[in-house]
């Protein structure tokens, strides 16, 4: 009988009340938005990189090796020898490893210098692995594959010829020596796909008429020349390791940063990437900070129109005593009332979401590389709704404190 | 022992010390079925006396029986209960829920009250039975009761009041809203069904020349001191 007329007196007032149920439901969204796309953005960061034990480079922080061997962000100080490199993987705890050799562009995207082995062990969300599209693997020495996101914004086909600057923002090239796309990747949100892989011969061979990092003048070796010679790397920027039994990574870690012939450093992809995201997490955070103070202005809002019809709807609360209905009821019908506009709220809010998130799904997808699930709520949001639908039923005290106290002093009087 | 709906007995009350104003009842009953006439001019105290036999306020000091029960004593709940088992309420206007239907308003006593909810069967065919004999059209029964014209909300508030066979009728000033043919109208409908509930009546008015229908015409200055 409540719940019956509680519905009817909402009815009655549908406009003022979906007006709330609009606002409410909007800032719900928000937050639920928000929250997924953390989340999302999160799980697509963190797996970014997967099944790889370790990541060694030389010397330097953590999170910087991370960035340049994995993200393409920022430069190598300083590269490995060939030497440490042979050194590490003859060691009995190492299953497989990719050398990775990185300095040089193309028009803007970076070219990464590696072998065949890569294809095959770089693995990102989990267990999935890098699939060509179209084409196939470098063969020859001046094949390459360019990843998803190269193919699309170059407009580059299978045979596209394309010219290696040196460096990352340079003037100078390696026009004597045109490269052509042989495989193009498929799309994987990961910077693989704004990657361009060579093989490492090719790397040494661009630089065969170079040194310190500028073209020997007059010196331009002929490119069936170079075909013939010994292209072996001297040097490699970064490698990646996996090891046969993960009870030995550490006693690996330590045996590397402490490898005397070279200043090393090996770190943990999982934990470098941990660390990374509580540095750009923060605006996250910060988003969600916003929401929830929207969450709660929205609260304040729903009040203050329950408050602004109290005055109207004295009447009708003198009329609920007169038929015996205690001031106790009162509270209940405003509280009642704010958990049937909160529920509604909340349903509304999931139907927005799911449709925004319809809608925007592939357009952050494309542009972010992030993968935005489209899934049932999580536990964490029933959560969050259930204790929305709580703190919106104990705002309502607030009116209907004020409406028990109306109640107590009215009584037969009738304010109109 | 005699049968008083409602007795009164040196009751005394004011609202709060600062402002002055008092009133006293020394004495003063309405016997079983009796119709009574309150006749006061609006600020009278007609309200507040109201208010108190209805068990809204509580008396500074005094007695309030209803039903031969001291209704002063019982805590706020059982005062509210009290209510709305033994007092059908009629006020001036504006009495219905404006967005529930017409049956809705006339059962919503039942909901609150056992003792008159156990008395009937079919609450909604009884409220539909006395909104014929209160000769509202069928029409109504489902309508929303702000669609309806003031005499019919009137007539519905009867309905409310009598449902479920409440011992004390209260009205304060029920025609003032209507004008002089419905008024006429509205009375003999509504002392039609008091007489067959055998309810006891206590309507407060300013018209006199509603005298003719009560058994007993009272001043309200007669019984009500005040002591400003």
């Amino acid at each position: 009988m409540l719940l019956k007329l509680t519905i009817n007196s909402l009815y009655a007032r549908l406009l003022t009340v979906s007006m709330t149920v609009l606002a409410i439901s909007l800032s719900l969204m928000l937050y639920l938005s928000v929250e997924k796309l953390r989340s999302s953005a999160y799980t697509s960061f963190t797996n970014t990189i997967s099944q790889t034990d370790l990541i060694v480079g030389s010397r330097t922080g953590s999170v910087q090796l991370l960035l340049y061997s994995v993200f393409r962000i920022g430069n190598a100080t300083n590269n490995i020898t060939w030497e440490s490199y042979e050194d590490i993987i003859n060691r009995d705890e190492i299953k497989w490893s990719v050398p990775i050799s990185l300095g040089d562009s193309h028009k803007g995207f970076r070219v990464m210098g590696t072998n065949t082995d890569f294809f095959k062990r770089y693995k990102y969300r989990g267990d999935r692995s890098l699939k060509i599209e179209e084409g196939k693997y470098f063969v020859d020495l001046y094949d390459v594959v360019i990843g998803f996101g190269v193919a699309e914004k170059l407009g580059y086909n299978i045979s596209t010829p394309l010219i290696v600057s040196h460096g990352l923002k340079s003037f100078l090239e390696h026009d004597d020596q045109p490269f052509k796309v042989s495989g193009i990747l498929a799309k994987t949100g990961t910077p693989v796909d704004n990657t361009i892989i060579v093989s490492l011969e090719a790397i040494e061979a661009i630089h065969v008429d170079w040194s310190s990092g500028a073209k020997i003048p007059g010196k331009a070796t002929p490119i069936d020349k170079i075909r013939k010679m010994d292209l072996s790397p001297s040097n490699i920027t970064a490698v990646l390791l996996g090891v046969n039994s993960k009870l030995t990574i550490f006693q690996l870690q330590r045996w590397i940063n402490e490898y005397p012939e070279e200043a090393l450093t090996s770190i943990l992809p999982g934990v470098a990437l941990q660390e990374l995201w509580r540095i750009v997490g923060v605006v996250e955070n910060i988003l969600l900070g916003i929401s929830s103070i929207v969450i709660l202005t929205t609260l304040m809002g729903m009040t203050a129109i329950v408050f602004s019809s109290l005055s109207e709807r004295r009447r009708e609360m003198a009329i609920w005593r007169a038929m015996g209905a205690s001031p106790k009821i009162i509270i209940g019908l405003l509280m009642l009332e704010a958990f049937i506009i909160s529920t509604v709220s909340v349903v509304v809010s999931t139907v927005l979401l799911f449709i925004l998130l319809y809608f925007i799904q592939p357009w952050i997808d494309s542009t972010y590389g992030i993968l935005v699930t489209i899934e049932m709520l999580s536990l964490n949001d029933i959560y969050i709704f259930i204790l929305f639908i709580l703190a919106a039923m104990i705002v309502s005290l607030i009116p209907a404190m004020r409406a028990y106290w109306f109640s107590i002093n009215d009584g037969m009087t009738i304010k109109i | 022992m005699n049968e008083e709906t409602i007795k009164l007995d040196t009751l005394r009350f004011y609202w709060s010390k600062k402002t002055g104003f008092k009133i006293h009842v020394p004495k003063f009953s309405v016997g079983q079925g009796e119709k009574v006439l309150l006749l006061g001019a609006s600020g009278s105290g007609k309200t507040t006396l109201l208010s108190l036999i209805c068990g809204f306020l509580s008396p500074i000091s005094g007695n309030i029986y209803l039903n031969n029960q001291r209704i002063n004593d019982l805590t706020a709940d059982k005062r509210d209960q009290y209510r709305s088992d033994n007092i059908g309420i009629i006020f001036q206007q504006f009495n219905l829920l404006p967005y529930a239907s017409v049956i809705d308003n006339i059962i919503l006593p039942l909901y609150f009250s056992k003792t008159r909810a156990n008395k009937i069967i079919n609450q909604r065919e009884t409220a539909f039975n006395i909104c014929k004999s209160l000769r509202l059209p069928d029409s109504i029964k489902d309508m929303q009761a702000s669609k309806l014209s003031v005499g019919q909300q009137q007539r519905v508030a009867v309905a409310r009041a009598l449902i479920g066979n409440p011992s004390l009728i209260i009205a304060d000033e029920p025609t003032s809203s209507l004008d002089n043919d419905t008024q006429k109208n509205f009375l003999e409908l509504m002392f039609k069904q008091i007489q067959e509930n055998k309810s006891s009546l206590l309507m407060v008015s300013h018209d006199t020349s509603l005298a003719s229908y009560f058994d007993r015409v009272i001043d309200i200055n007669d019984i009500l001191m005040r002591e400003d």
